[in-house]
């Protein structure tokens, strides 16, 4: 899966609730910033943004469509 | 167990207060720990005390009959919880979980009482602290008139879906939505995206995939955001 959380530091306090929260040691403190750690085992349940206290981190979605809607849309154009 | 008065500084509830009164608390304060996922306290039980987060966050939620979670609140350190139930003394109106490692402050009912007896300044604290909260599920309470705000969010899922088709011959960058940016575009709180994004998921409009928000099925999530199709 491609990494899609990001963390600004300038707005990042150091308090390591994003660290403590994660359960598949996503998140590592490097001179008290948090640091995306890449993570395979990552199930984007995004409690680490939900625990930032000052909005440093942001867990984004893709909104897609199925290809079934896409497939249709060709057929009926 | 006497708690530092220095750790008690930061917690909204004894701020400003003086040496003497912090060092007062302190003899009363217990101190708790709980591991990730473990329940603090349940709602409907009687309540013995309230707490306060020194480090790790806790999750305060509601649960309806049919199990759905309704979180409330994050609390994060300095922040109380199990307040109500013990000023009023009710049961507790919500459960509390730990999202990680939390270690907690804790006052038992009776030694609250007696602290806001001898130092009734506190008070002034304890009612901007309940004032505040108050304010925040007002705020919930109207946004969980609950399908105008799912209504909503699925219009702007629909707004913002992307199509397979055009992935690759587009230059510009595909839309990505925290739910912290949906919130704030249908105008709620992020725990209101939250449940409103499991319902839709329930309904079959959407699937969560990961980093992904699959529309599913596009006609009903026309049909809940009330877009023509």
């Amino acid at each position: 899966m491609p990494e899609m959380r990001t963390v600004d530091p300038k707005l990042c306090n150091g308090c390591g609730l994003c660290v403590a929260v994660c359960v598949c040691n996503g998140w590592l403190l490097v001179d008290n910033v948090a640091t995306v750690v890449e993570s395979e085992e990552c199930r984007y349940c995004t409690d680490c943004e939900a625990v930032c206290p000052t909005g440093a981190i942001s867990c984004p979605y893709e909104i897609v469509i199925t290809e079934y809607y896409e497939y249709r849309e060709t057929i009926i154009e | 167990m006497a708690v530092e008065a220095e750790h008690l500084k930061s917690i909204p509830y004894f701020s400003g207060l003086g040496s003497s009164e912090l060092q007062a608390i302190g003899r009363l304060v217990f101190e708790r720990s709980a591991d990730r996922n473990e329940l603090i306290v349940l709602e409907g039980d009687p309540a013995d005390a309230v707490y306060f987060v020194v480090s790790g966050a806790v999750k305060a939620f509601k649960t309806s009959a049919e199990g759905k979670e309704q979180i409330l609140c994050i609390l994060r350190p300095g922040e109380s919880f199990n307040d109500v139930p013990v000023f009023d003394g009710g049961p507790n109106p919500a459960s509390a979980v730990a999202m990680s490692q939390v270690t907690l402050y804790g006052i038992s009912k009776a030694d609250m009482e007696a602290l806001l007896r001898e130092h009734p300044n506190i008070a002034i604290n304890i009612i901007r602290v309940l004032a505040e909260r108050v304010r925040h599920f007002v705020s919930m309470v109207e946004d969980l008139s609950f399908r105008h705000v799912t209504g909503r969010v699925a219009k702007l899922l629909l707004e913002y879906a992307t199509n397979h088709r055009t992935m690759g011959e587009e230059t510009g960058a595909r839309p990505r939505l925290t739910q912290q940016d949906m919130a704030a575009m249908v105008g709620t709180a992020r725990e209101v995206v939250g449940r409103s994004l499991k319902a839709l998921e329930e309904e079959g409009a959407i699937r969560m995939d990961r980093h992904r928000i699959v529309i599913a099925d596009k006609e009903i999530l026309e049909e809940i955001g009330g877009v023509a199709a």
